[in-house]
């Protein structure tokens, strides 16, 4: 856990809101060690989600720069960006985000419709994302034919398929019950201690937190470290 | 294509707007089979035209009538390889309704000149031999379900005979074909030395003349001569090209072709909107789906291409749907509609025409849908969701 995976130096964030500028953040550092579970806190509009789409290249700082895994993100184009998305960082929502046209197993597969594997070796890499999170026998459902939970499940696995070292996770756990909140959140644990993927999360629940192995606090653009109870 | 099941899937999500629109572009290309195999039909005269013919007619009208004495003078004209005639009949097969092209001619210089018409040797023999002899096109035999041998009895409507009656009678002698499936064998063709021995008037005329062009001849030259060598007699005449002889003569039914376009104009213009409204709410419906594309590592190119592709996806279904049963149906009513208008056909350039307008109108429809999802902002959307 000693290399740095992903850097921040100066980083600011301006909205135009209307007439209004909106600093969300503000001169910001953060170095991000590879292997690292972290933990972000903090009250709406602190900018939270803002520093997760910054580290995940959907956004892009008004000033300074962020790099991750030794890409410079501020300075690449739009393409570039979607390249390096496609390989390097897997997303999960609050709200899952799977198409609901297709099954578990496609859901899982679509990230690797962009790479030059055959149509078996996409099935097959998927089949075992779906295997590590648990859920090879929901392989063929629809999305509404599972729970919430699993729907997360199915989430994760489509974010991990590619092999990403970087998983940024927006409230992942917000539209679940405790028990499965829970169960998540140790999926998490497991895919950062056990396959080395350095997880950032995004969340408003403090037990959630518990789960990283550490907590950042974000409030009004800029970051305080608070050390895991 | 590994995107095809992403663009299938999304084509169906919903089944009935789906379908319904499919439907729609079903029967507009159903219809456009149909127009187009009938348009074909009043221009397959043109179509098959022989650049090296020429067809000699009054100045005046058609259906004045030309001296037999012409022939002479125009076979020794100069650029002229050969000359025969033809002349209108005009007559129905027992009943008015059942009309078709009867022509009298000279057999063996029409089979020449007409080289495109397949007959078998003994068969032409054996209309030559005969003078009441008559060969039909396999169009008319297969309608009317003759056979060689069968004696034919055609009612005259304009021609009557010289002893007063209407029914001339004719031995089929034989059947021909022509392999062109643009050109029309809907024709019967008797003995002008009968038809000019029996009939009660205008004795020593024809209707047309239809002449070779000697290689290396000019064909406008040649009618020039021929026009200029008739002008100031009774009987002037007026030399054009096969083609543009078909053309006046399909004029005569109005302009065909711009109703067919006219009317298609009006039915790709409604499906557009059809199809164009299908892809605008399919696309609403999915932004945080698309945005979600995007955050995965799909291009803004990629999603392009596939909103693109859904859209065309849809045409080709309906098209090629309403394409096929078009095709079927042109088949039924070419048969049916043989012998009073030959040549109903879905040319192979018909149907490229039709499928390069599914792709067409698949850009059209899907492209302001698509660029506003490759446009979309994965931030605001993903926010919006």
């Amino acid at each position: 856990m000693s290399d740095v995976l992903a850097r921040l130096k100066g980083v600011s964030r301006i909205y135009q809101k209307g007439k209004e500028r909106v600093e969300v953040l503000h001169e910001l550092d953060l170095e991000i060690p590879d292997g690292d579970f972290i933990a972000i806190m903090g009250p709406s509009g602190s900018g939270k989600t803002t520093l997760l789409n910054l580290l995940g290249g959907l956004d892009k700082p008004t000033a300074g720069t962020v790099s991750v895994g030794g890409a410079e993100l501020s300075s690449m184009s739009n393409s570039q960006l979607s390249k390096w998305r496609s390989t390097h960082v897997g997303f999960i929502f609050q709200f899952y985000n799977l198409l609901p046209v297709l099954t578990a197993l496609r859901n899982v597969e679509l990230p690797l419709l962009l790479t030059n594997f055959n149509a078996r070796e996409r099935v097959k890499r998927a089949s075992i994302a779906l295997d590590i999170v648990g859920l090879a026998d929901r392989a063929r459902h629809y999305p509404r034919e599972l729970s919430g939970g699993q729907e997360q499940r199915v989430a994760i696995a489509r974010a991990i398929v590619s092999d990403p070292s970087l998983l940024l996770c927006d409230e992942p756990t917000g539209d679940l019950d405790r028990d499965t909140a829970d169960e998540i959140l140790r999926l998490l644990q497991v895919l950062n201690r056990e396959h080395g993927k350095t997880i950032v999360m995004v969340t408003h629940d403090a037990q959630a937190a518990e789960f990283a192995n550490r907590t950042l606090h974000c409030d009004k653009g800029t970051l305080e470290a608070k050390e895991a109870a | 294509m590994k995107y095809f099941r992403l663009i299938w899937k999304n084509a169906w999500r919903k089944k009935v707007r789906t379908l319904l629109t499919i439907l729609s572009v079903f029967v507009a290309f159903l219809l456009f089979a149909l127009l187009s195999a009938i348009g074909f039909a009043f221009r397959g005269g043109v179509d098959v035209a022989d650049a090296e013919r020429l067809i000699i007619i009054d100045k005046v009208s058609l259906i004045n009538l030309l001296p037999m004495s012409y022939m002479s003078r125009i076979a020794s004209t100069d650029g002229v390889e050969s000359v025969t005639h033809a002349s209108w009949f005009g007559g129905y097969y027992q009943e008015p309704r059942n009309q078709f092209g009867q022509f009298p001619v000279d057999p063996q210089s029409y089979f020449d000149m007409y080289s495109e018409f397949n007959i078998p040797e003994e068969q032409l023999e054996a209309f030559k031999q005969n003078r009441t002899g008559a060969v039909v096109g396999q169009d008319i035999a297969a309608t009317y379900g003759w056979k060689i041998g069968d004696r034919i009895p055609i009612q005259a409507t304009i021609w009557t005979k010289a002893d007063g009656g209407r029914t001339w009678e004719f031995d089929l002698e034989g059947i021909f074909s022509t392999d062109d499936p643009r050109g029309s064998s809907a024709l019967m063709l008797f003995q002008y030395d009968y038809f000019e021995e029996a009939r009660a008037f205008a004795k020593g005329t024809v209707g047309w003349y239809v002449l070779r062009v000697a290689k290396g001849a000019d064909p406008i030259r040649v009618a020039n001569t021929i026009d200029l060598q008739f002008s100031n007699s009774p009987n002037e005449t007026k030399t054009s090209t096969e083609a543009a002889f078909a053309q006046s003569f399909t004029k005569q039914f109005g302009n065909i072709a711009l109703i067919v376009t006219l009317i298609l104009g009006a039915v790709f213009f409604t499906l557009l909107l059809v199809s164009g409204n299908t892809m605008s709410q399919s696309v609403r419906e999915r932004i945080s789906e698309l945005a979600v594309l995007k955050t995965l590592g799909f291009n803004d190119r990629t999603v392009l291409g596939v909103v693109l592709s859904e859209s065309i996806l849809i045409m080709l279904l309906g098209g090629l749907l309403g394409l096929g049963l078009g095709w079927l149906v042109v088949q039924g009513l070419a048969k049916q509609m043989a012998a009073f208008l030959p040549g109903v056909f879905l040319s192979p350039g018909a149907i490229a025409a039709g499928i390069g307008m599914m792709i067409g109108a698949g850009i059209l429809a899907g492209i302001f849908p698509a660029l506003k999802a490759m446009r979309l902002s994965i931030i605001d959307a993903l926010a919006r969701a």
